[in-house]
């Protein structure tokens, strides 16, 4: 046990940021390495909270704290102008029940048309919810994105969604400690979304299993908050519970202000609290991995799992190449779906649509990078769609006064209105089968998004580059011709 | 929920190993708003034939299993995905319990919080039970006893998770087990965390 008091374990240990928040946020302790753990925020959206909604109905039990909870859609709402109306009636059916369900209970709700709307994970932090040191749970793995705040934050089932609505807590097993040092700076053209993937890479997509990840080291203390969320928001990928990073000077300067962060005095003491919060030098990890920022380069999947990638200057990989005979296999079935070959240069690969967006890479400084490669520039001739979606209204407000959605428009692409969109095939934003798409997102999995589709994970610089020459391309070349 | 005593129910032979959740209910499925009615989709591709109409073969579909609250099957009982609708689909069409040689985790998990008692038996054990279930036998489940009775009187022991017994036996679901047992601590601690971090809890 430890003292909440000072942070420390009783026995004068040095903790880490996650025993830290853990030790905080204990209810009761069941022994056994489990614990009933006090949730702080709880978001709630469309798709997996509906069953959770109907228990506390049939049982007769109310919320515990409404004002703990912020519900919202994303995963099914068209990104198409928001006065038409939803055609698939079972996306139409999730969201008017959330609206009732949130009415009925007492839960804050940004419904469809509110000007604050779009993905869950974009909008927390944006209102100033995901504060550091909190627990945040949603019903949607990416929860992992506010992580970038040092909170700890994790996806949960709706069984769970259930528990915290009934009971603002959770029982959880505590997870183990693992630490992801990233020396060096990235090289110019190298972004969050490539170091993301690197890592993917290096560990693999069970790399983290049972733990939960602190990222730390000079690079990604040199990310902004946008960037340290795409970071965050990949830890999943990587088998993570969750991601942290720890708060500092860039948290707080991103926070100050938001709406629901707090102020005056009471901001200066949360401030005073949350500098407490780093990882204790000395302490534990079960598992550390140190990545050198400066050979990393940018990136593209060319398979069915985000640990299947390759510098973009580099080739589809053979099968029979590698060393464990499950992987060659995995390779040769990507490889299948992907209707790639081995040995083809990655830049030599045709892509048929584009997709800027997602709770990864749909934030304002996404948006920038990608413009700063479309300026001057059109969406290459055999291109069919290029998808350019802001993660919430904020962001396109933002975007549209730095008239970058212009330039997305002049250069052919389509500016769209917020939601998780082609992230996953459960709206209108879709990839139809056998096409190839240079995406954002965070998931290459077969069908994700829209079955048969063929998913290439990428920075939104990248997606951008690939769009403008039609085939995946190295973004820092083209930057320099263009003088980006 | 419901608690759980006995049953004594003619159990279904579903006797294949790995009945992957997708078996259990299509990904189609999963756009649902309810955890009721989803039995109209489980085991789809069983049931149905590729032109839609029902197969009468299937023992879903056969008279002697309708009413059935027991399912026997194989190996690895509820693999494949998280899918929490797996267990609200067995639910629906009616099942309380079901028997395998052994259980995918997070299903067995999603199961006893839907109220569902996983049995895990030995092949031989198991095999008693199938034969029963095959020969349209009833046969009677104690979860006090911690038993499996077939219809010649055999009994058959089964271990058990003495927590999960509890819940079942008593019809506790987690939530009303925190409420019941946490209820004081819940409140302690956010007394006390309205001093400590009034950030966190006053939003
Ligand atoms: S953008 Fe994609 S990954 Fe993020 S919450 Fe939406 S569907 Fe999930």
């Amino acid at each position: 046990m430890s003292d909440p008091r000072t942070n420390h374990s009783r026995n004068g240990a040095p903790a880490t940021l996650y025993d830290k928040i853990w030790n905080r946020h204990v209810v009761s302790d069941l022994g056994d390495g489990s614990a009933l753990i006090y949730i702080d925020r709880h978001l709630v959206h469309e798709v997996t909270s509906p069953q959770a909604f109907e228990s506390l109905r049939l049982a007769g039990r109310p919320v515990r704290r409404p004002e703990a909870t912020l519900a919202l859609v994303d995963h099914n709402v068209p990104t198409t102008p928001r006065d038409r109306p939803i055609e698939d009636p079972l996306a139409a059916k999730q969201i008017s029940l959330l609206r009732e369900n949130t009415a009925a209970f007492g839960i804050a709700f940004l419904d469809i048309d509110d000007p604050r709307q779009g993905i869950v994970h974009v909008v927390g932090p944006e209102l100033g919810l995901t504060l550091p040191g909190l627990t945040i749970v949603c019903g949607d793995s990416h929860t992992s994105t506010h992580g970038a705040f040092g909170a700890l934050a994790f996806g949960i089932g709706t069984s769970e969604v259930e528990h915290v609505l009934a009971t603002q807590t959770l029982l959880l097993r505590k997870s183990r400690n693992m630490r992801v040092r990233v020396d060096g700076t990235l090289p110019p053209g190298v972004t969050a979304k490539d170091l993301a993937l690197a890592i993917i890479g290096a560990i693999g997509t069970a790399g983290a299993t049972g733990h939960v990840i602190e990222y730390a080291g000079e690079a990604v203390r040199a990310l902004s908050m946008e960037g340290r969320m795409t970071l965050a928001n990949m830890s999943i990928e990587a088998g993570g519970r969750a991601g942290l990073i720890a708060p500092d000077e860039t948290t707080f300067a991103y926070l100050e202000g938001r709406p629901r962060a707090p102020k005056g005095a009471l901001w200066e003491r949360a401030v005073a609290d949350w500098r407490t919060l780093a990882s204790d030098p000395g302490a534990v990890f079960d598992r550390e991995v140190v990545i050198d920022a400066r050979e990393i380069t940018p990136l593209v999947t060319w398979g069915t799992s985000p640990e299947q990638v390759v510098p973009v200057t580099g080739r589809v990989p053979d099968p029979d190449d590698f060393a464990d005979p499950a992987a060659g296999r995995a390779a040769a079935a990507a490889l299948d779906y992907m209707g790639l070959e081995p040995g083809t240069p990655i830049e030599g690969i045709a892509i048929d649509r584009v997709f800027i967006g997602s709770c990864t890479n749909s934030r304002i400084e996404d948006l920038r990078a990608a413009a700063a490669v479309f300026r001057g520039r059109k969406v290459a001739a055999g291109v069919r769609q290029v998808l350019v979606v802001p993660g919430s209204g904020e962001v396109k407000r933002q975007a549209e006064a730095e008239g970058l959605d212009r330039i997305f428009r002049a250069a052919g692409c389509e500016w769209r209105e917020p939601g998780c969109s082609a992230c996953l095939g459960m709206n209108p934003d879709k990839v139809p089968p056998g096409e190839r798409c240079a995406s954002t997102s965070n998931r290459n999995f077969v069908g994700r998004q829209g079955p048969g589709a063929r998913t290439h994970l990428v920075s939104p610089a990248m997606a951008a580059a690939a769009a403008v020459s039609g085939h995946f391309t190295d973004v820092r070349r083209l930057a320099t011709a263009g003088g980006v | 929920m419901e608690p759980f005593t006995t049953l004594v129910s003619v159990p279904t032979p579903l006797l294949r190993d790995n009945v992957d959740t997708d078996l259990i209910i299509p990904a189609a499925w999963l756009k649902t708003v309810s955890r009721k009615g989803l039995g109209a989709g489980a085991f789809e591709s069983l049931r149905k034939r590729p032109d839609g109409t029902p197969d009468p073969g299937c023992v879903f579909n056969r008279p002697q299993y309708r009413g059935s609250q027991i399912l026997v099957a194989g190996r690895n009982f509820g693999c494949g995905s998280s899918r929490e609708h797996a267990a609200w689909a067995l639910a629906d069409l009616g099942y309380r319990c079901v028997i395998a040689e052994s259980f995918a985790d997070i299903f067995a998990s999603n199961a006893f919080k839907n109220g569902i008692l996983t049995i895990a038996l030995e092949s031989a054990d198991l095999a008693r039970i199938a034969a029963d279930a095959e020969a349209v036998r009833p046969v009677r489940v104690d979860l006090a006893a911690q038993t499996v009775t077939t219809a010649d009187g055999t009994v058959v022991a089964f271990a058990l998770d003495a927590f999960r017994k509890h819940c079942l036996l008593n019809g506790l679901d987690e939530v009303s087990l925190t409420l019941e047992k946490h209820a004081g601590a819940i409140a302690a601690y956010e007394e006390a965390a309205r001093q400590r971090m009034p950030w966190a809890i006053g939003g």
